[in-house]
């Protein structure tokens, strides 16, 4: 497969899965809530198929995207989302809180960039030569502890990449309304170099996303990737109180799906959505068959 | 004789020549100061890639551990005053605590935060408090609180090395140069040590006493005047107790040593002193009591706390000692129960 061939599989099955998960919540499949990804599946695409099997990535609660174009099963992810045994952290994490091989994730904003630091700080100091990947949206820019984490990453030289995802709204507060300054003068200020970038194509992001990791590899210490881009979904189920017609925009001018979508052969691409439809959909069959947790001992303990 | 705070100094040294994965992160590490209150001293001097002074960012530093822990570090981060555990709350309670539960199992976070807690130095309302009741219940926090009765540095060399829970280790400011005590410093007393569990509960009475009519329960600076008021109690006012001393606060199993202790003592006691720095009500004491009287039942014949005042700890000398719990507090709490 070529790779416009697997960036586009990887765009198409993030779609697929997150629309899935917002058409089934209606019915009842799923339990809690969900952050979906549709819009900036773009950014997991392009950024993460650059890791190497030892690099480490950290999510935040919007990390479904993440997870899939880290490589992580749909079947264990619907069924996290399910409450189910076989999902990714037996149905006790559920739709934020995911971690399989090196992937990390917490529902907590900014809460994981000490953390990364920390493990990026570790791998350098194992000399493991894993680079450490951090998302972070907007919205986690209130949070005080990333400056700490922005100012430490930088002191002590830890090898990793802050990818800053800005879909212009927090919840429902636009980014206007929440950040004073810039982004790229938040890491000017810690002597991170960053680079900006505002696109919805997967390739120009897996291109620019290229550059840092190299950077990163060569030169270990921390580098920012900012990446401006647009949510078309809510918040998390039903919570967007933009106006229809924006979002209707949004998805006319920024599809990564249509953008990229548009370099396949008809064929190709179609045979390629045929694929991921039926894959997705045998995922989530197979989640639902799945059984039920048994009550996890640490559920009980205390009394 | 080796001080609680030489002790700790050891255990750490200790840590570092045993452990290549060990590293101190904290403030003001780097010698000749080695920590604000020194029990980080020559630590730099000896590792100096492994231990990394930082800046004034709990929270971070915190996190930084918790992300080396889980990457198969063993990081201790030291927070210069407990009271500055409130920055690091998030991190705790959010994330070093949680990754090992919801991860299902498949993450481990064992970083140490070390961290003085307590009064009577006349350090006021931000730099006085006994903060650890607000962790007292975190699930997967493993909390402990060294006393003079077993080594202390062994106990911290042991937390770092030897066990997986993410660990809140409270060291009282007033213990560390007091002395930790050998066989002949505690000659007049006959003690049982449970050791079941990760770290020692110490059971004391005087030897030759008649069974005890009281039981007092403390840890920390407080198990030392507890000690005190048992003697005088004995001496003074012929009330004869039994002290128990855990040095692991949390978790608290039923079964465990604190809990088989308490209740063998109070087989016979049927009353219980419980004793803390912490604040009064909704606190160490107030789970004691609580698990004494689900035991128990309409057996046990009276309860009461000592602990400190629910106000900010005033700096001015005689009002902080009125705000905290003394000696003279235990000795005529105790006579009225009895």
């Amino acid at each position: 497969m070529s790779d416009d061939a697997a960036l586009y599989t990887q765009l198409a099955t993030i779609r697929r899965f997150e629309e899935t998960v917002l058409d089934a919540f209606p019915k009842g499949a799923f339990y809690g809530t969900t952050h979906t990804y549709i819009g900036q599946e773009a950014n997991a695409a392009g950024v993460l198929a650059h890791l190497h099997d030892s690099d480490l990535v950290f999510s935040n609660h919007r990390c479904h995207g993440h997870f899939l174009a880290y490589g992580g099963d749909a079947r264990a992810l619907f069924a996290e989302l399910m409450g189910k045994a076989t999902g990714v952290c037996g149905g006790i994490g559920g739709s934020q809180h995911l971690h399989w091989k090196n992937f990390y994730s917490n529902g907590v904003l900014g809460s994981t960039a000490p953390i990364a630091v920390g493990a990026a700080l570790a791998e350098k100091r194992k000399g493991s030569q894993a680079v450490t990947v951090l998302f972070l949206g907007d919205g986690a820019m209130g949070e005080g502890v990333v400056y700490e984490s922005l100012n430490i990453a930088s002191l002590w030289g830890a090898p990793i990449l802050f990818v800053v995802e800005n879909n212009h709204i927090a919840q429902t507060t636009p980014t206007e309304l929440a950040m004073a300054g810039s982004l790229a003068g938040r890491f000017a200020a810690f002597n991170i170099p960053a680079v900006e970038l505002d696109s919805s194509d997967a390739r120009q992001i897996y291109d620019i996303a290229a550059q840092e990791f190299a950077q990163v590899r060569s030169t270990p210490g921390p580098r920012a990737l900012i990446l401006h881009t647009a949510r078309f979904g809510p918040h998390s189920k039903g919570d967007d109180t933009r106006d229809p017609a924006f979002i209707e925009e949004l998805r006319a001018m920024r599809d990564p799906l249509t953008i990229h979508g548009d370099r396949l052969e008809n064929g190709q691409r179609a045979a390629i959505e045929a694929e991921v439809d039926s894959a997705i959909a045998a995922a989530y069959a197979q989640a639902e068959a799945d059984p039920l947790p048994e009550h996890a001992a640490h559920v009980k303990s205390g009394h | 004789m080796t001080s609680v705070l030489e002790s700790l100094n050891q255990g750490l040294h200790a840590a570092f020549a045993q452990d290549a994965r060990v590293y101190l992160i904290g403030e003001d590490l780097l010698d000749p100061y080695g920590g604000a209150f020194k029990v980080s001293r020559n630590l730099s001097t000896q590792y100096p890639d492994r231990v990394w002074t930082s800046p004034v960012s709990e929270a971070a530093i915190a996190g930084v551990g918790a992300g080396m822990a889980l990457r198969g570090l063993r990081p201790v981060v030291e927070l210069m005053f407990g009271d500055f555990s409130t920055l690091v709350a998030d991190q705790l309670i959010n994330s070093i605590t949680k990754f090992p539960a919801m991860y299902n199992g498949a993450a481990q976070v064992p970083v140490v935060i070390r961290t003085p807690m307590g009064g009577r130095r006349g350090y006021g309302p931000t730099h006085s408090q006994t903060l650890e009741k607000l962790y007292l219940g975190v699930p997967g926090l493993r909390v402990l609180a060294p006393n003079t009765l077993s080594d202390p540095g062994d106990l911290l060399r042991r937390a770092i090395l030897e066990q997986n829970d993410p660990v809140l280790f409270v060291e009282n400011k007033v213990l560390y140069p007091k002395q930790v005590l050998d066989n002949a410093a505690l000659a007049d007393f006959e003690i049982e040590a449970s050791t079941q569990d990760f770290a020692p509960t110490h059971t004391l009475r005087l030897k030759g006493a008649p069974r005890p009519a009281l039981t007092l329960t403390a840890y920390g600076y407080m198990a030392e005047l507890a000690r005190e008021a048992l003697t005088r109690l004995a001496f003074e006012h012929e009330i004869f107790c039994e002290l128990v001393v855990p040095t692991q606060l949390a978790p608290l199993p039923a079964d465990g040593g604190l809990q088989l202790a308490l209740q063998a003592s109070l087989q016979h006691s049927r009353r219980l002193l419980t004793i803390e720095e912490g604040t009064y009500s909704l606190g160490w004491g107030a789970e004691q009591l609580a698990r004494a009287a689900q035991h128990f039942g309409g057996r046990l014949q009276a309860a009461r706390r000592v602990a400190a005042a629910e106000a900010p700890i005033p700096a001015a000398r005689n009002l902080e000692d009125a705000a905290l719990p003394a000696l003279e507090d235990i000795i005529s709490a105790a006579r009225e129960m009895v």
